[in-house]
């Protein structure tokens, strides 16, 4: 009896110790993969945004400190950029949540359409977003366009959307509001499928208006996964960049208006010459942790909310 | 309010939930509506909500026909199987939602709310979120809810079903103190017969959307319309022996056993039939015996053992004096109460 638990015991700890290391030689391929191309880059923009005068073939810098920083935000087509992202961070996430909670509660209602819409705004997401932005950039046009002739229809006088600066922005964001709404839309559907029909047959037997149902009910419960798309879609939107390449042809804005974040790090090493590495790290950097405290402020406001 | 029910039906598609349904629910009773699952109760309840639409026939609300009302117009109160309390509001914005609607001005409503959860002992519970309280205490917040804007008609629907065995029974005291406090004419949804049978004014028994008898709980337990009705209502279930009926006797179908009683002589000779016998209708007969029973098992249940007996090759339950030796042939004789004869294949009854 002694010696079979002895045995036993003995047994045991070797068991354990192939199994332990199994888990990690199955993660090393992956492990590999994000080390190569996601932690070493960033951390190699942090470092990179601290090297002045950087030459990415060589690796010479002239000398380490904040210069880069310093420039970047005396730079005015940064400071641009940063307004310009702001503004379309705080017009479209609204404009393009709301918009989505409306056509996901359309959507959810009426559910005899519901796979032909489910696919209808699911095209967008798997379709070339560049293909798209061409679609737009003819929509927009201002004599053939298909925008100008719907506004003539009830009288608007056709808009130079995408060749007058002061049309630049609104067509930038119309865009980015189409692009944004079939995620969200989807996200929220299946939110608002979550939501058991009970609870809008007691609140009928009760006599709620349709509307009272969907501010007093649907909208708070669907709230989780309206923040969960605020805060995805803002950060995406934060990126916002490859938006203005089908619109203007690889231009921020007719006029080099319409300069965001993304599109100003983007600039520094394809626009001049010599490339200001350096500098795109350090704007890369700064626009990191600018969607770092949104995002946390975001979270924030939401657990208030939750409470 | 006096509620009638005139040949309501309820199709979906080819499903027939709910045929030619005829009932009146008298003012302030507490009526069960009790039957299987699936057999349409909760349609039923429904339709008295007014969120399903009858197919055909007519509900009145004292005279008043309210077949076509919308549900808001109809002053029901209901309070659903898993209480659909709204997850994101306190239990008092919860209770106060369906004043809120009414427009009734926030001050009042936070008193009414407050004086009908110190009715159903919630007040404790206030500021506490649906998912902070226990089964229980939900139920009762639905309950509230559902009564705090001075319902017509109280309907509830299987209330009791997400709570153990023990807060049941304590759920049902309380739902009945509740009713008979307010007076409010309340239909309740169960498919235990048990529940029905301990809180109701009146059952109304249905099956296959059909109804089968209505009438007060001991009523249709001494005098069962059917088969269905008497196989239904009782714990343990009713006794029944299958045979037919030659000169004058009982006789199972294998010729294993007979049975001899008066009540014989109302049945049909050679009809297959179901002789039916409550477990307490049997006793040890001490001259005149209807059957002879083997004795198989017995558990000691206080006063009167719960007895396992065969008759032939059927087995039967009974209740026996403590003591009864078991494994061992005995003459049975049968009380007034509880026997009953009725037709194998049809249900209906003969005696
Ligand atoms: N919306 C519907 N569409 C089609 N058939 C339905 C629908 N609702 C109910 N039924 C059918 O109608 C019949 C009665 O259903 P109902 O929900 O009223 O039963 P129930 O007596 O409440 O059962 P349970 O005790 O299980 O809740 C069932 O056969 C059910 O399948
Ligand atoms: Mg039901």
């Amino acid at each position: 009896m002694k010696l079979d638990m002895f045995k036993k015991k003995d047994k045991e700890p070797k068991v354990k110790f192939t199994k332990k290391w199994e888990p990690f030689v199955f993660l090393l391929p992956f492990a590999i993969g994000v080390t190569i191309f996601t932690i070493y880059p960033l951390f190699n923009v942090i470092f990179m945004s601290f090297k002045e005068n950087f030459v990415l073939l060589t690796g010479k810098y002239s000398s380490l400190g904040f210069g880069n920083f310093e420039h970047v935000m005396q730079d005015r087509y940064f400071i641009q950029g940063m307004q310009n992202t702001f503004k379309y961070v705080l017009v479209v996430i609204p404009i393009s949540t709301c918009i989505s909670i409306i056509i996901a509660t359309l959507l959810n209602n009426k559910i005899k359409f519901m796979p032909f819409f489910q696919t209808a705004y699911f095209l967008p997401m798997v379709t070339s977003a560049t293909a798209v932005g061409l679609a737009w950039k003819y929509m927009f046009h201002y004599q053939y366009g298909v925008v100008n002739y719907l506004l003539g229809l009830v009288g608007i006088n056709p808009i130079a959307w995408l060749t007058d600066v002061s049309s630049n922005f609104t067509a930038l964001c119309v865009y980015g509001v189409w692009n944004m709404l079939p995620f969200t839309i989807v996200l929220l559907l299946s939110g608002l499928q979550n939501i058991d029909k009970l609870y809008y047959t007691a609140a009928r037997v009760d006599g709620a208006s349709t509307l009272r149902i969907f501010f007093r009910i649907t909208v708070p419960m669907l709230l989780p996964t309206i923040f969960l798309t605020m805060v995805v879609n803002s950060i995406s939107a934060f990126k916002v960049f490859h938006e203005l390449f089908p619109l203007w042809s690889g231009q921020p804005g007719i006029a080099y208006n319409l300069f965001t974040v993304v599109y100003y790090i983007f600039y520094q090493f394809r626009g001049l010459t010599p490339p200001q590495y350096g500098r795109a790290a350090a704007a890369a950097v700064i626009l990191f942790i600018v969607i770092f405290i949104f995002t946390r402020i975001q979270i924030l406001i939401q657990k208030k909310f939750n409470n | 309010m006096k509620i009638t029910i005139e040949g309501l039906t309820k199709k979906f598609g080819e499903v027939v939930a709910v045929k030619d349904f005829d009932a009146v629910i008298e003012k302030g009773q507490l009526v069960c509506l009790l039957g299987p699952s699936g057999c349409g109760k909760s349609t039923m309840l429904y339709m008295l909500a007014g969120t399903e639409a009858a197919t055909s026939g007519k509900i009145y609300f004292d005279d008043e026909d309210v077949t076509y009302m919308a549900p808001e117009d109809r002053g029901v109160g209901l309070v659903f199987q898993n209480y659909a309390l709204y997850p994101h509001m306190t239990v008092l914005q919860n209770i106060c939602f369906p004043l809120e609607i009414q427009k009734v001005p926030k001050a009042e409503r936070i008193a009414r709310a407050k004086e009908i959860a110190k009715l159903v002992q919630i007040d404790d519970y206030l500021h506490r979120k649906p998912s902070q309280l226990s089964g229980g205490q939900q139920q009762r917040v639905a309950i509230a809810r559902a009564l705090v804007k001075k319902p017509r008609l109280l309907l509830l629907d299987e209330p009791l079903s997400n709570l153990d065995a023990r807060l049941r029974l304590v759920m049902r005291e309380e739902i009945r103190r509740i009713q008979q406090e307010t007076k409010v004419t309340t239909i309740f949804v169960t498919h235990d017969q048990e529940e029905a049978m301990s809180i109701s004014d009146v059952i109304l028994l249905m099956k296959d959307g059909e109804e089968q008898q209505s009438d007060a709980p001991q009523a249709i337990y001494d005098n069962p319309a059917n088969a269905f009705t008497a196989n239904f209502l009782g714990v343990p279930a009713i006794n029944n022996i299958y045979g037919i009926v030659k000169d004058g006797k009982f006789h199972t179908h294998d010729g294993s056993a007979v049975i001899e009683h008066e009540a014989c002589k109302k049945v049909p000779e050679g009809k297959k039939v179901s002789f039916a016998i409550r477990p307490e209708a049997i006793e040890l007969a001490k001259d005149k015996a209807n059957f002879k029973a083997y004795l198989v098992h017995t558990y000691a249940m206080g006063k009167e053992e719960l007895s396992y007996m065969t008759v032939g090759t059927t087995e039967i339950r009974g209740y026996l004096p403590n003591g009864t030796e078991i494994e061992k042939e005995y003459n049975i004789h049968l009380r007034n109460k509880g026997v009953f004869i009725f037709d194998e294949e049809t249900g209906e009854r003969y005696a």
